[in-house]
């Protein structure tokens, strides 16, 4: 197998993932990139596990998993609550750190 | 041996914290509905003992040997980083410890009332007086410049609480801020020094478990342009708490919006730690570098001289006013110490002494005044013709400021004719020259005592002011030590003068013994 | 006399203590308060009678004595002892404090019956005089400083006396604070005396300056004597520092009899004389002093003149009688014993002429206006005797008082110093010019006050001699201006008596024959005197002063001079103070303000990075990663791997 495509598509789906976040305004969007981000780097670390026969790459994997469905539960539990109380879930409505 | 130094700096500390947990007390066996509480009297007692010790140090202090650093303790601190807690006094460092300990409980006395019936804020604030106490005997006793620093900054944490939280101008907050920053901007400055001084010392061979020691540093030799570098370092902070010309900003908005007693403490022991710094660290561990720096110093200390009492003579303000004498009387201080003569030295070191007393009263008693006024004004216009409405008032004021422009039978008269005719001897280039351009200072002090007990005293009663009552007896407790010591002392300056003198010989010797390196201009071409 | 020195002490003891008790003791002592101010002054007095007495059955070469009595300071160098010097010159001044001021204190019992403040004045009037004998006892200058701002403290509480309660109390307190602040501009001058004498000599006692005032250098002798001489300027009104004189007669009369006349304000002069090997070796210092002396008798002179206010025209004469003083002070030793022998004089006759003023103001309802007085000689005799015995004696009409001593000043005068004749001439007309005036000017008083023809009056007025106790002063005062130059005069007794301390004065001729000067002095003085009674006795005065001549406008202003000081120092002085305070404000205090300023310029830049969208941070950090990744990528290529670092 040749890592490189496997890489490529990692990259691709990383720059898809971070152009979503930075450029959709949709909470529920921009969630969906961070997912995909998460997920190109799973792809990644998969590939180089296998590469180098090791496992610790795919455990690690797992734990983004983990982590990836923590995040959704409590990121989607606040974008409901935003949503409640603004009628709407764009993300730039939300600018109270602004200085 | 005792440990005095250390029982003087612990005792209000524990005063502090039980005067802090008073509160418990009160809540549980104390009247119902108001009342003041135990905090005030506690602390009027803790303070008061602290004089009895004083007087125990005093006893144990042998005046024979007056230069030497007594009762001095040295256990290791930190000594991964060389500090050490070292602490000694010479005669000047005893005379400082006493006025700290002298002034707190009077301070305490005169703001009896300061602070109404509010018994969380009267807690807080005897508590902070206790805590500056502690802080002030510690600083004017460590013998470890790592100590030293700390003890500098610490001071502010209880000083910065005591002008923002007490004041009764409204600009207190800001002149508190301004302090702080003041003082901490000096205080970084002389940090860096304090750093470099440890390497320096340690690279030349000083134990680095102890490298702080100032016994150990003095006898470093520094090389000329790190001396000079560090002298400046810690010459900036010891100017800024020294308040003078032009890093005295702070002063003025202090002593307008802080409380009498804040501005006692303050301007009348805190600040002697600039002057004390000077004399104690500054001459002994750069001598060189205050040779070279002199001229420039005393040409400064002249300006102070001159600058503060035009400012106090301009001033609408009876406190911000005091806060100006001050500068001026500061500027005397620094001329006395860096002319390096015997006289002025010793001059010097007593007037920081004159100074806390003469104005602290002057203080206390334009804070009585002030305390009077309907509107508690402390501006000079809304007095007139109090000398026959409160004549003890009146008195006490006056002899307050005769003793602020150093009349002659009282203290302050002694060590100021000490500086100028020391400083006219002195050995920098233009002294003469410098000590004579300052003596104008002392017609320009008659101009604003007079002028302002002129303005509030004489002439006819303002209206609304002609049934304001006179001193008080517990006033009258307050100010008469005060003008008792500047009478006694003023007759029998060698009382004080036997404590100060030979420290002063000696720095000057320390000083004046190191060579002028001859080619200093060419090191430092070279060394950069 | 070493068994009596002991009591020296007590001289300013007694009154220190009176004062302690008086200030001390406040309304309880209220009632005997003034009873304790006399007792303590006439117990210095009598111990000032005992010294005297002593003194004069001592040999002339034992006759100053030094009395120490504690180690005062002892610092760096300077070792002062507390100590009082004793000898004639300290001696002759004693008497005259002590003496001229418990007939003063006695006449005060009387004159201050009604103030609800007479304690307070017996407290300030024993603090004075506590102050006055420091002043002359001290054997340093460091404590005749003490002495001398005591006696200007004590004279400023005085002067400002009705400082509250009446519609002249601001004024007054005004002057008062004049009084000090003038004095202290000529105390600069002795703060750097003792500085340059500290440098040279080493010491600011008497005992180790004055011998060795003959080894400085002219250029430090003469610096050291103009200072002395700006100190003695200040203290005693002498030009330029003469204009608080006038102001301070705001205080009661007995205070301007005491202080603004008799004792205080001729300290100067005790000053010079007692620096005088200072000044002997320096010509020049010397040669300014009497030409300050001279330029203030004539000044004096001249403004008395023109004042219609009986106590501004004797503070005018005071100013110019000093004047005579200094001058024969700056003469060297010739003029020093008549220097002091005019000041004892002097302190006689203008104590009684003041107390008699004071006698007139209490009978007129406190008028002090002389063109509201007239025709008073019938209603009180002895004012009028006793004030014309001060006339006679300040005339300078011999057998009285003040001949003996303005004579010798006169001749003194005459005297060509170092061969130079001119300044004989110059200094001795200006004195005999002076006298003349001096005789018109208090002739015209004397006669505006009792003579006339008619009453000046204002409503009311039923004049009558004040109580006994204000009358025997007067009487006693009015015996010492007829006789007392006279007793001591005679044969040199006083310039005998001095000699020990001033040094014996070789006789020197002066440029005319003594006789010839007595002749000419006498016959202008009775030429001032005459036409002044022909203007203002035989013709009749107007009540309201007519506008006059220039000069008289001039003088009435005291030559324009508070006009004077106020351009010359007080404005440009105001002007700077002002620059400072601007300066302190919009340069330092605002210049400090630059700091934070920045530090908030730089956070308010650095804030504009913080726009709250959450899309920026994270472009933010995309961008940051990106820039680190690039960065990292470079080192490696360009480092040739991490390996190439090391």
């Amino acid at each position: 197998m040749d890592v490189t495509n496997y890489v490529v598509l990692a990259a691709v789906l990383f720059a898809i993932g971070a152009t979503t976040v930075l450029l959709r305004r949709n909470a529920i969007v921009v969630f969906m990139g961070v997912e995909l981000m998460l997920n190109a780097t799973n792809l990644a670390f998969v590939t180089f596990a296998r590469m180098h026969g090791d496992l610790t790459g795919q455990v690690l994997a797992f734990f983004v998993m983990v982590v990836a469905a923590a995040e959704v539960v409590v990121g989607l539990a606040i974008i409901v609550t935003i949503f409640r109380t603004r009628r709407s879930a764009s993300v730039d409505d939300v600018n109270l750190l602004r200085g | 041996m005792f440990p005095w130094l250390t029982v003087l700096v612990a005792w209000p500390l524990v005063g502090a914290a039980v005067v802090g947990l008073s509160a418990l007390v009160r809540r549980r066996t104390g009247p119902a509905g108001g009342g003041t509480g135990l905090a005030r009297p506690l602390a009027l007692v803790f303070s008061l003992v602290e004089v009895g010790l004083l007087v125990g140090a005093f006893l144990a202090f042998d005046t024979g040997a007056a230069a030497e650093h007594q009762l001095a303790e040295q256990h290791a601190w930190i000594p991964q980083i060389g500090a050490s807690y070292a602490v000694g006094v010479d005669g000047v460092g005893l005379l400082l410890v006493a006025l700290s300990v002298v002034l707190v409980p009077l301070v305490l006395l005169a703001a009896w009332r300061e602070q109404g019936r509010d018994e969380v804020r009267l807690r807080r604030f005897v508590a902070l007086v206790l805590l500056l106490e502690a802080f002030m005997v510690a600083v004017f006793s460590a013998r470890d410049v790592f100590l030293f620093y700390v003890l500098f900054e610490a001071m502010l944490i209880p000083a910065y609480f005591l002008i923002g939280g007490f004041g009764q101008g409204a600009g207190r907050r800001r002149a508190a801020v301004k302090f702080l920053m003041f003082s901490l901007g000096g205080g970084l400055i002389m940090l860096a020094a304090v750093i470099a001084l440890y390497f320096l010392a340690v690279d030349a061979g000083v134990d680095p478990r102890q490298a702080f020691l100032v016994g150990q540093l003095t006898a470093v030799d520094l090389g000329t342009v790190a001396e000079r570098l560090m002298f400046v370092g810690f010459f900036i902070a010891f100017a800024i708490k020294a308040p003078m010309v032009p890093v005295h900003s702070w002063l003025p908005d202090v002593a307008g919006n802080a409380t009498p007693g804040t501005s006692t403490l303050l301007i009348c022991v805190l600040d002697k730690v600039g002057t004390f710094g000077m004399l104690t660290l500054c001459l002994p561990l750069f001598p060189e570098a205050s040779r070279w720096a002199a001229p420039f110093v005393i040409a400064l200390a002249v300006v102070s001289v001159l600058y503060g009492a035009i400012m106090a003579i301009m001033q609408t303000d009876l406190l911000r006013l005091v806060g100006w004498t001050s500068v001026s009387h500061f500027g005397f201080i620094i001329l006395g110490i860096f002319t390096f003569t015997p006289l002025g030295t010793a001059g010097s070191s007593f007037m920081m002494l004159n100074h806390g007393l003469a104005t602290g009263a002057l203080f206390l008693v334009a804070g009585f005044l002030v305390s009077r006024h309907p509107e508690r004004s402390q501006k000079i216009a809304a007095y007139s013709g109090l000398r026959s409405v409160t004549p003890v008032l009146a008195g006490t004021f006056l002899v307050a400021g005769l003793a602020t422009l150093s009349l002659p039978g009282l203290a302050t008269f002694v060590s100021e004719i000490m500086v100028l005719i020391g400083a006219f001897g002195g050995s920098p280039a233009g002294s003469a020259a410098w000590a004579i351009a300052a003596i104008p200072g002392v017609v320009l002090a008659a101009v604003y005592v007079l002028l302002t007990y002129q303005k509030i005293f004489t002439g006819a009663p303002a209206a609304g002011l002609e049934a304001l009552p006179d001193l008080r007896v517990r006033e009258r407790v307050v100010a008469a030590p005060l003008v008792a010591g500047l009478l006694v002392l003023g007759l029998v300056p060698s009382l004080a003068l036997t404590y100060v003198d030979a420290p002063a010989e000696q720095s000057v010797a320390a000083v004046t013994a190191v060579d002028e390196p001859a080619d200093a201009a060419a090191q430092m071409g070279s060394d950069k | 006399m070493n068994d009596v020195i002991g009591l020296a002490p007590w001289l300013v003891g007694f009154p220190l203590i009176g004062a302690a008790v008086l200030l001390l003791g406040g309304r309880a002592t209220d009632r005997w308060g003034h009873w304790l101010g006399v007792a303590a002054s006439a117990a210095s007095a009598v111990v000032a009678f005992i010294l005297m007495f002593r003194m004069i059955g001592t040999p002339p070469e034992e006759r100053a004595v030094d009395h120490g009595l504690w180690t005062w300071l002892s610092a760096g160098g300077l070792d002062v002892d507390l100590g009082l010097r004793l000898d004639p010159l300290s001696l002759t001044f004693v008497m005259l404090v002590t003496f001229v001021g418990t007939l003063i204190h006695v006449y005060s019992v009387a004159y201050m019956d009604h103030d609800v403040d007479r304690r307070r004045f017996f407290a300030y009037l024993n603090l004075f005089v506590a102050a006055m004998l420091t002043l002359v006892l001290a054997d340093s200058y460091l404590l005749l400083f003490v002495g001398w701002e005591g006696v200007g403290v004590a004279s400023y509480l005085l002067i400002g006396f009705w400082d509250t309660g009446r519609p002249s109390a601001r004024e007054n307190a005004v002057a008062a604070k004049k009084a000090f602040v003038m004095n202290r501009v000529g105390d600069m001058g002795l703060i750097a005396a003792m500085a340059i004498l500290f440098a040279t000599v080493g010491s600011v006692s008497f005992a180790d300056v004055l011998p060795a005032a003959g080894g400085l250098s002219e250029t430090t002798a003469t610096a050291v004597g103009l200072c002395l001489l700006l100190a003695a300027c200040g203290k005693s009104a002498q030009f330029p520092l003469q204009a608080w004189l006038g102001d301070a007669m705001a205080g009661p009369t007995p205070v301007s009899a005491l202080i603004h006349a008799a004792t205080m304000v001729t300290a100067g002069v005790y000053l010079m004389v007692r620096s005088g090997p200072i000044l002997e070796a320096a010509p020049t210092a010397q040669l300014v002093v009497v030409v300050v002396g001279a330029v203030t008798l004539l000044f004096g002179a001249v403004v008395g003149t023109a004042k219609d206010d009986i106590k501004k025209a004797l503070a005018a004469s005071t100013m110019s009688q000093i004047g005579y003083m200094m001058l024969a002070a700056g003469l060297g030793p010739a003029g020093y014993a008549f220097a002091i022998f005019h000041l004892l004089t002097h302190g006689f006759f203008k104590a009684g002429l003041f107390l008699g003023a004071g006698s007139v103001m209490h009978a007129m309802g406190d008028q002090t206006d002389m063109r509201r007085f007239g025709g008073l000689s019938r209603f009180l005799p002895i004012t009028w005797i006793t004030m014309g015995l001060g006339w006679l004696a300040i005339l300078g009409i011999p057998p009285f008082s003040g001949f003996w001593s303005k004579d010798g000043i006169i001749e003194a005068a005459f005297v060509p110093v170092d061969g130079q004749p001119w300044r004989a001439w110059v200094f001795g007309s200006v004195a005999v010019l002076g006298a003349a005036i001096t005789a018109f000017y208090m002739t015209r008083l004397f006669f505006m006050t009792f003579g006339g023809r008619r009453p000046r009056w204002t409503e009311n007025q039923h004049p009558h001699e004040g109580s006994p106790l204000m009358w025997w002063p007067l009487v006693f005062l009015g015996v010492g201006s007829a006789a007392l130059g006279a007793v001591l005069g005679i044969g040199g007794t006083f310039t005998t008596w001095l000699e020990p301390v001033v040094g014996h004065a070789e006789h020197h001729e002066p440029v005319l024959p003594v006789p010839a000067i007595i002749t000419v002095t006498l016959v202008l003085v009775v030429l001032g005197a005459a036409l002044a009674f022909r203007m203002y006795a035989v013709a009749l005065v107007p009540e309201e002063a007519p506008r006059g001549s220039f000069l008289t406008r001039a003088a009435r202003k005291d030559l324009y001079q508070d006009a004077a000081n106020e351009t010359l120092v007080v404005l440009p002085a105001h002007g700077v103070a002002r620059l400072v305070q601007v300066g302190d404000r919009d340069v330092v205090d605002r210049g400090w303000g630059v700091l934070p300023l920045a530090v908030s310029w730089f956070g308010a830049m650095f804030r504009k990075a913080q726009t709250g969208y959450v899309r920026s941070y994270a472009a933010g950090m995309a961008g940051g990663v990106l820039v680190i990744a690039v960065v990292a990528w470079l080192v490696i290529q360009l480092g040739g791997g991490l390996g190439g670092a090391q």
